[in-house]
């Protein structure tokens, strides 16, 4: 996918001037937060679970290639086959690849990040396949020419009357008079129009949550049945998952799962979790002939033994951009790639280079309310501050901010400078600004002025006042 | 004078930045809950700022050079104390990660933590202050800054103190817990989006109809009572400390100099 990250500031302003986002935003603040916070009060166990989970990762992390074998042996062994891709350009032509041996025509879709991540869609297109999602929110966003904004809520930007409007404007072959009040004519009418084009599709595409080491297994969770019909229904099965998502055992993913849903939408579990092992066997009554696994590294072995590996920890539950402000503000396609809010923050600049996504690890707080909901305990602030170092190492902190930087640093390292510049600062703002209280634009604080007064100090710095207070045996000085 | 947890215990305070230049009230308010609760305060001359400038915006060698200083100017006292979550959860947390196991200084940097803590949660949880003597009337509402909460834990901390003052009344904002958008050099980096998390919150500010905002963290408080004031709210600001101080006959964070 095409990076807009490097337009990081004027996508924000877009997007905060952007009502209809904003109204759509409303949405994200209140119902995410609330249902995980209810989910995870009713499971006391939810935060030794978060330990279980992060120990179970950084364990298969310490031996990803070791269970990468296994799992690989396990696929072949269950008559599946795997592929291993470097890149995301690698796995586009290995699923081309496969479609056109198959000579498949349509292909159908489940929610996978890593899909929009190496931009298969727009591929498969210009090879003359036809991509049809069919995960509600992706078919909403399919249907608009767009990117994910989130990435468990893919079209949460979107309004119930924008997604009206598009029905209307795609679906010409129903009734115009038909009634699309509610999210569940909404819901009934993608099914309808989506349950021919499964039986249409020669290859199902999905992502996976987890690959199981111990039997070769991926396990998909949704909450519409959309994944089981794309991965049921046609010839062939292709799983094109990330090499981090591998998971010693059935237990362990067992475990995790536990956290997944509770973060990402407060559910106790997804309606369908679907576990697929190779293809179907003579016995089954259905399932596909071939079954395909697509391991994609993309920049992910890169961070092992870096910095950022505890980010491979990630399980994708969403929760961090959830409980963002700085998300609530912009929403997901300011930050300009596939990975929004606090997650992408760190995966992105480890997955496109911090070059292009140096804006995303700076423009956050530092609020801690991502690491605090994180059900991986990835210190996500940590590893945005890693960026900033990086940034800085490489001269790419942009010049004003290490000027002003250097300057300060400067007089931070010198107290007895320091206080003079502190003294002659305190009264002059003080002596400009105490009659009003504050400033309403101050040269060089525009950054703050624009929106704020700056309040005015009080006029003399406290180490002066209280170095006045020991000379006079204790008096206050007036 | 019955005998304090407190009597003959040093206490080195960490003045911050923010209050040194903009609100001296804060420090002697800060130096009078100290010595009231039966602690000698001395106040280091060789301070400047704790060093989250440049350790938020990625320059490690100045952070862990400022931090050196810092440590070395707190390092004789029993305990280090500061009126600030945001600078006490960079010395006590931050510190610790400036210095590789190796280094000389990290057992310094270790040693050092251990003995620093934010005011509040220093009469509370160490001094085990149950109760201040101020009286303050009127209503106030509380906004938890997002390091003193999330590093330090603190909570329940200001909340019992401010039940002990005489004649406050406090009422809970919606969601106290999120952040006002202040974030050291994020909101004049990206003022807009700043702006934006700041709305929200004086929007909760206002609905409580309480007539001063208190918090722990002077950065944030800059932020909502400056957007305060540019909305044209007659709701004033303070620093926690300064009603838990009973020192509230300075102008409110700014307010006009009498
Ligand atoms: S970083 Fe944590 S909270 Fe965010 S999506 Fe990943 S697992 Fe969920």
């Amino acid at each position: 996918m095409q990076s807009t990250s490097p337009r990081f500031r004027k996508n924000a302003v877009e997007a905060l001037a952007d009502s209809e986002l904003q109204s759509a935003l409303r949405h994200v603040r209140s119902n995410f937060i609330e249902k995980r916070a209810k989910a995870v009060a009713a499971l006391p166990e939810f935060d030794a679970l978060r330990d279980v989970g992060r120990q179970i990762k950084d364990h298969t992390l310490a031996h990803l290639d070791l269970y990468l074998e296994e799992y690989e042996a396990k696929v072949t062994a269950a008559g599946g086959h795997v592929h291993w891709a470097e890149t995301g350009a690698d796995a586009c032509q290995i699923v081309l690849d496969i479609c056109r041996r198959v000579n498949a025509r349509t292909v159908t879709k489940g929610k996978s990040m890593v899909s929009e991540e190496i931009g298969l869609n727009a591929f498969l297109e210009e090879h003359a396949i036809v991509p049809v999602e069919t995960d509600l929110g992706e078919y909403i966003i399919q249907l608009r020419g767009e990117h994910p904004s989130h990435i468990i809520a893919p079209a949460v930007h979107v309004t119930q009357r924008q997604v009206e409007a598009d029905f209307r404007r795609v679906h010409t072959h129903l009734d115009p008079a038909r009634n699309l009040d509610e999210p569940t004519t909404l819901l009934g009418e993608a099914r309808a129009v989506l349950r021919d084009r499964y039986f249409q599709a020669d290859v199902g595409i999905t992502g996976a949550n987890f690959l199981i080491a111990e039997t070769g297994t991926s396990v998909i969770v949704t909450n519409e049945g959309n994944g089981d019909l794309t991965q049921i229904l046609p010839r062939v099965h292709i799983v094109l998952a990330s090499l981090e998502k591998v998971t010693p055992t059935l237990e362990d993913a067992a475990q995790i799962l536990r956290l997944l849903a509770r973060s990402a939408t407060g559910q106790d579990m997804s309606v369908y979790t679907t576990l697929s092992t190779g293809p179907r066997r003579a016995a089954d009554p259905d399932g596909p002939d071939e079954y395909h696994v697509i391991l994609l590294d993309n920049g992910r072995s890169a961070m092992l033994g870096s910095e950022y590996q505890e980010m491979l920890r990630c399980i994708r539950c969403g929760a961090c951009m959830n409980h963002c402000p700085v998300y609530h503000s912009i929403g997901g396609h300011a930050y300009g790639w596939v990975y929004p809010g606090p997650m992408g923050a760190v995966l992105t600049p480890s997955l496109i280079g911090v070059e292009q996504a140096g804006h995303l690890p700076n423009a956050s707080t530092f609020c801690g309310r991502c690491e605090a909901v994180c059900p991986m305990r990835i210190p996500l602030p940590k590893m945005m501050r890693h960026w900033r170092e990086r940034e800085f190492e490489r001269n790419l902190t942009p010049a004003t901010t290490r000027y002003g930087l250097s300057l300060w640093a400067f007089l931070a390292k010198r107290p007895a400078l320091y206080r003079l510049a502190a003294r002659i600062a305190a009264g002059g703002l003080g002596w400009l600004g105490g009659g009003k209280g504050g400033f309403r634009a101050l040269p060089l604080a525009g950054g703050w002025t624009r929106h704020r007064d700056l309040p005015a100090p009080e006029g003399r710095t406290f180490q002066d006042l209280w170095k006045q207070k020991q000379r006079d045996g204790g008096r206050m000085p007036q | 004078m019955t005998a304090s947890p407190a009597d003959g215990l040093r206490v080195g305070l960490f003045v911050t930045c923010l209050v040194d230049l903009f609100r001296p009230s804060v420090g002697f308010a800060a130096v009078k809950l100290l010595e009231d609760a039966g602690c000698s305060v001395e106040v280091p001359a060789a301070q400047t700022c704790c060093g989250q400038p440049a350790f938020n915006s990625g320059d490690r060698a100045d952070a862990r050079a400022i931090a050196e200083g810092v440590i070395r100017a707190f390092e004789g006292y029993d305990y280090v104390v500061a009126p600030s979550g945001s600078c006490g959860g960079m010395l006590k947390k931050h510190y610790v990660e400036l210095f590789d196991a190796n280094d000389p200084w990290a057992g310094r940097a270790e040693a050092f933590s251990a003995k620093v803590f934010e005011l509040v949660s220093f009469l509370t949880d160490v001094l085990k202050v149950t109760g201040v003597s101020a009286s303050h009337d009127g209503t106030v509402t509380y906004h938890d800054s997002c390091s003193g909460l999330r590093e330090l834990g603190i909570k329940a901390q200001p909340r019992a103190l401010l039940a002990t003052v005489k004649g406050l009344e406090l009422r809970e904002m919606k969601e106290s817990e999120v952040c006002c958008g202040f974030g050291g050099t994020f909101c004049v980096k990206y003022p807009d989006i700043s702006n934006s998390i700041v709305s929200r919150k004086t929007a909760d500010i206002a609905a409580t109809q309480a007539e001063t905002l208190l918090a722990g963290d002077l950065g944030c408080l800059m932020n909502m009572s400056g957007k305060l004031k540019r909305e044209g709210s007659p709701i004033k600001a303070r620093h926690v400390a300064e009603v838990l101080a009973g020192m509230t006959d300075t102008p409110a964070i700014g307010e006009k100099r009498r």
